[in-house]
């Protein structure tokens, strides 16, 4: 049965309709290609999602070989929730692309920017769907080298030394990750992920041990753009083209917050991470600074890319500031803001990938007066900033609710004050854009400009509706994440 | 005791060697070079996790009943792989920033995007 077979498929997918992309020498059927196997993806996860809320943990033993000798595929709560979440950003990015790459990428590459794209889905999605430590490696290579590669496509020159600054530290953070992976080896002799978890404890005063711990956990902030190893994440963001940006801004991190959340609480157990360790210290410490120093960077950036790039950098250190408070409040906390900022960061860096689109540009000063050129993209951009604001009605406000409910449940009262106050800086930064597109006249020597084709507005406002409607109903995302940060609390030794 | 972990000095001393070259080298080269020695000394990390003490080489043989472990060869020859994707990358961009900066040298780089802006 195909069913049975869904939890590999997933990865198989899009990893075998990369080069399959290749042959498709015409860029329009490339892209439709890419956008049927990732709508697939969509709908496998979406149905692994229901069965494992309904029927519990899914294991897929690939060619039969049983764990721990073979490598197993391991759905759980998280993991469902999280393919999901990868694979309905990526398809509905993926309706703009065409549209997008036509003036951004030069035409004979538009096949390889497909098959890229498709080659970092995989990436992503394995990472997340299996239950083996080193094939999350391989699959981390595999969606960072497509990924440096994309993001080297990027029309500006800048592209090429943002792409090489990121392959330079995201090779440092995977190898650390390699030096963690293996040494957790040598103590325990499985890489299987549930047996890592049953074994470690028994060695886990060994120095050893903490040795893997810390390169692992070094490597994945690496790879997450934790304040302050971000220094990758704001060119690399900016200079590539716009639909590259809108998907990584919305998946990749994501997927490196799994990765620490997924070792932290479901291997090394969260007395050892949070007890032994001071790992809560020091992570509310560099979730807090992260919030800080990136929201108020964010306020004095000329370029609106850069300003977004920062505010994720902030954005992430709300998601630490949850993971830190490590209970299940916090943790459901965190899981929700995955979901929620990938549909607002993904909404808002598409509708500037509509901007690009038009005037060809994303600096600040070109926003003047766009607020009445290109109506209903700045509205998709206005709403997008009032769900990073927190506003009543977004999705934002539901992940800042619960972050503050959490930080108060735990008696940590400075903790929510600092968070709403970091709210405060988002609406300086938002403001600004406002202010130049709303407020002020457009320069005098511009041609008219149209509004964003409706390839553009089409995904825009599905990402912007989603941002609505689980800012009312939020039954899917706050059921799951509960569920899943159950789980984790659960399962956990 | 110290002679015994020579494997594993050897791979600190790589390691950090590597590590403190693409930190410190400003050429865009050296720094893929440095990369690479960072990369190689987990490879022989790896490798050296790998024997075991009286063991054969992993292929089977009348008279032999202890073997090395095999394991984190394959394991590590799948991060070779990686790391040659890694470094051919890498120098590919550095061929390309070559052609439009006219600039191998990571200072010459930072000071003509600063001129731009």
């Amino acid at each position: 049965m195909l069913v049975q077979h869904l939890p590999v498929l997933q990865v198989i997918v899009p990893l075998m309709a990369a080069p399959a992309c290749l042959m498709l020498r015409r860029s329009s059927l490339a892209w439709l290609f890419s956008l049927i196997v990732s709508g697939t993806t969509f709908l496998i996860s979406a149905v692994l999602l229901q069965q494992v809320m309904t029927s519990g943990t899914i294991i897929y033993e690939l060619g039969g070989w049983s764990a721990p000798w073979g490598i197993e595929y391991r759905i759980d709560e998280l993991n469902s929730y999280l393919l999901l979440i990868i694979s309905a950003i990526s398809t509905v990015i993926l309706l703009a692309a065409h549209t997008s790459i036509e003036k951004e990428i030069p035409k004979d590459r538009h096949t390889f920017f497909y098959v890229l794209y498709l080659l970092s889905l995989a990436g992503m999605l394995g990472i997340v769907a299996t239950g083996d430590a080193f094939n999350v490696f391989v699959f981390l290579e595999i969606s960072s080298l497509s990924a440096y590669s994309l993001i080297s496509l990027g029309k500006d020159r800048r592209s090429l030394w943002a792409s090489y600054q990121y392959l330079i530290m995201g090779t440092i953070g995977a190898t650390f990750i390699l030096i963690g992976i293996g040494l957790m080896y040598q103590m325990t002799g499985t890489l299987n992920m549930e047996d890592l978890a049953k074994r470690l404890p028994e060695v886990a005063h060994t120095r050893t041990v903490f040795a893997a711990f810390a390169f692992f956990i070094v490597g994945v902030c690496l790879k997450l753009a934790l304040f302050p190893l971000h220094l990758w994440m704001p060119n690399a963001y900016a200079y590539a083209p716009s639909i590259v940006t809108a998907f990584f801004a919305a998946t990749s991190t994501k997927v490196a917050i799994y990765l620490l959340i997924r070792f932290t609480f479901s291997i090394f157990g969260l007395s050892f991470s949070f007890t032994t360790l001071p790992l809560q210290t020091i992570f509310l410490t560099l979730g807090l600074l992260g919030i800080f120093s990136a929201s108020i960077a964010a306020i004095y950036q000329k370029n609106v890319k850069h300003l977004l790039a920062y505010s994720s950098v902030a954005q992430i250190g709300y998601m630490i500031v949850g993971y830190s408070i490590s209970t299940t409040a916090g943790l459901m906390a965190t899981l929700l803001h995955l979901f929620n900022h990938a549909l607002m960061k993904g909404a808002l860096f598409l509708a500037l990938g509509a901007v690009m689109f038009r005037i060809g540009s994303t600096q600040l000063r070109d926003f003047q007066g766009l607020g009445r050129q290109m109506p209903i993209t700045m509205a998709a951009i206005v709403v997008g900033g009032l769900s990073l604001i927190g506003v009543p009605l977004t999705v934002g406000f539901i992940s800042k609710w619960y972050l503050v409910l959490a930080a108060i449940e735990n008696g940590w009262w400075p903790i929510a004050a600092l968070i709403l106050l970091g709210s405060l800086l988002a609406i300086v930064y938002v403001w600004r854009i406002v202010e130049a597109a709303y407020f002020k006249e457009p320069s005098i020597d511009r041609e008219p400009i149209k509004e964003a084709p409706l390839t553009f507005l089409v995904p825009v406002w599905i990402l912007v509706t989603a941002n609505i409607y689980f800012g009312v109903d939020t039954r899917l995302s706050v059921q799951v994440a509960q569920a899943a940060s159950q789980s984790l609390f659960g399962v956990s030794p | 005791m110290i002679l015994g972990l020579y494997n594993y000095w050897v791979v600190v001393v790589l390691m950090m060697t590597g590590f403190y070259i693409v930190i410190a080298q400003g050429n865009l080269i050296k720094k893929i070079v440095g990369l690479n020695i960072f990369q190689t000394s987990v490879f022989i990390l790896y490798i050296s996790m790998a024997k075991v003490e009286g063991g054969s080489a992993p292929i089977l043989t009348d008279g032999i009943s202890q073997y090395s472990n095999p394991l984190p060869h394959v394991l590590i020859l799948t991060a070779i792989v990686v790391g040659i994707a890694t470094t051919s990358l890498g120098l590919a961009l550095a061929v390309r920033i070559k052609e439009a900066y006219g600039s191998i040298e990571e200072d010459e780089i930072q000071d003509r995007d600063n001129k731009e802006c």
